[in-house]
C-alpha cells in the first residue's frame, strides 16, 4: 500500500501513514482554509487500509493546535478508524496543555476505540 | 494629519497591541497569527494563555474570512475590507475583538445563538460542543458551526457583542472575547 506522507506547514499538520513500517501519525497544527478537502486523502487512505489492515495499529495524534473545522474532520478520521480491528489511538498533549488533554478525552467519549494518553 | 496622532492615542488608550483593517484571507490570517505569536512570545506570556488567545484568534479570523466572502458576493460595495480585527492587552486579560458587516435578516438569529451560549456554564458548553460535532456537516463555507462555542469555552467569560446599524440592509457585528491572564 502506498505511503501517504505530507509535510506539515504553518496551517496544516504533518501526516505520515505507512502500513509497511507501521507508522500512522498526524502531528502539528491544523487550521487549513478548507479542512474537508485537506483531510479527504487521509480518510480515503484509512478506508483502503481498513480493507486489509495490519493485525494491530497504533494511530498517533500529536496535535499542537487544531481549529473547530479540523476538529470535525478529526472526528471523521476517528470514525473511519473505529471499525478497524486492533486499533488503538495514542493521543499526545503537551504536559501543560489541559485543553488538548480534554479535547482527547472528548474524542475518546465520541468513538469506540481505546485511547492511550501521553504527554510530551 | 491630526488623525494619525488621534488614532495612535486611541490605540494607546485602549491598550491595543494589534489592529488590522483590510482584506481578510487565509494568508492574512496566517500573517496576523504569526505577528501576534511573536508579540506574545516576546512579552513572555504564559503558554496556556498564549494558546487560548491563539485559539480565539483563529476562530474569529476564520469567521471573518468565511463570512466576508459571502458579504462580498452579495453586495459589491461591502467588501471584506470593511471588517476589522483587534487585540487589546490589559493587566488582567486579553481581548480579541472583531467587527464585520452582517445582513440585518440574519442578525436576530445570530443574537439568539450568542445569548443562548452566554446562558451556559462550562459543562453546558462542553455538552453543546459534543452535540454539534456529532451531528454537524462541514458547510460550503468550510465551517463546522462550532466557532462561537469554542471561543466561549476558551474564554471562560461571557461573549460581548453588539450590532450597530450600518445602513438599510446591514448591521456591523461587533464581538469581544476576553481571555483572562491569571490562570
Amino acid at each position: 500500500m502506498e505511503i501517504l506522507n505530507l509535510e506539515g506547514s504553518e496551517d496544516t499538520p504533518k501526516i505520515m501513514l505507512d502500513k509497511k513500517n507501521g507508522i500512522f501519525e498526524i502531528s502539528g497544527r491544523s487550521l487549513p482554509e478548507d479542512s474537508a478537502e485537506f483531510y479527504r486523502p487521509v480518510i480515503d487512505w484509512i478506508t483502503s487500509y481498513g480493507k486489509d489492515p495490519n493485525p494491530s495499529t497504533e494511530f498517533t495524534l500529536k496535535l499542537e493546535y487544531f481549529n473547530t473545522a479540523s476538529s470535525k474532520l478529526i472526528l471523521d478520521v476517528l470514525s473511519a478508524l473505529e471499525d478497524i480491528k486492533g486499533m488503538k489511538i495514542v493521543w499526545y498533549f503537551h504536559e501543560d496543555d489541559e485543553d488538548m488533554e480534554e479535547a482527547g478525552q472528548e474524542f475518546s467519549e465520541l468513538v469506540e476505540i481505546p485511547f492511550e494518553f501521553k504527554t510530551y | 494629519m491630526n488623525y494619525i496622532y488621534d488614532l495612535h492615542n486611541a490605540m494607546m488608550a485602549q491598550n491595543l497591541i494589534i489592529v488590522y483593517q483590510g482584506e481578510f484571507t487565509q494568508e492574512t490570517t496566517k500573517s496576523i497569527l504569526a505577528m501576534a505569536e511573536r508579540n506574545l512570545d516576546s512579552s513572555g506570556e504564559e503558554s496556556g494563555i498564549k494558546r487560548k488567545v491563539f485559539n480565539v484568534m483563529v476562530e474569529s479570523l476564520q469567521n471573518i474570512v468565511k463570512h466576508s466572502s459571502e458579504a462580498n458576493a452579495a453586495a459589491g460595495n461591502l467588501t471584506s475590507q470593511s471588517a476589522i480585527f483587534m487585540i487589546g492587552k490589559q493587566a488582567d486579560r486579553y481581548s480579541i475583538m472583531t467587527g464585520n458587516p452582517i445582513k440585518k435578516s440574519v442578525t436576530a438569529d445570530l443574537k439568539r445563538k450568542l445569548d443562548e451560549l452566554n446562558q451556559l456554564d462550562k459543562e453546558g458548553l462542553k455538552e453543546m460542543y459534543k452535540e454539534i460535532i456529532k451531528n454537524t456537516q462541514i458547510s460550503e463555507k468550510g465551517g463546522a458551526g462550532l466557532g462561537f462555542v469554542d471561543m466561549a469555552r476558551k474564554s471562560g467569560e461571557k461573549l460581548e457583542f453588539d450590532f450597530p446599524e450600518m445602513n438599510a440592509e446591514y448591521n456591523f457585528f461587533c464581538l469581544k472575547v476576553n481571555v483572562p491572564r491569571e490562570a
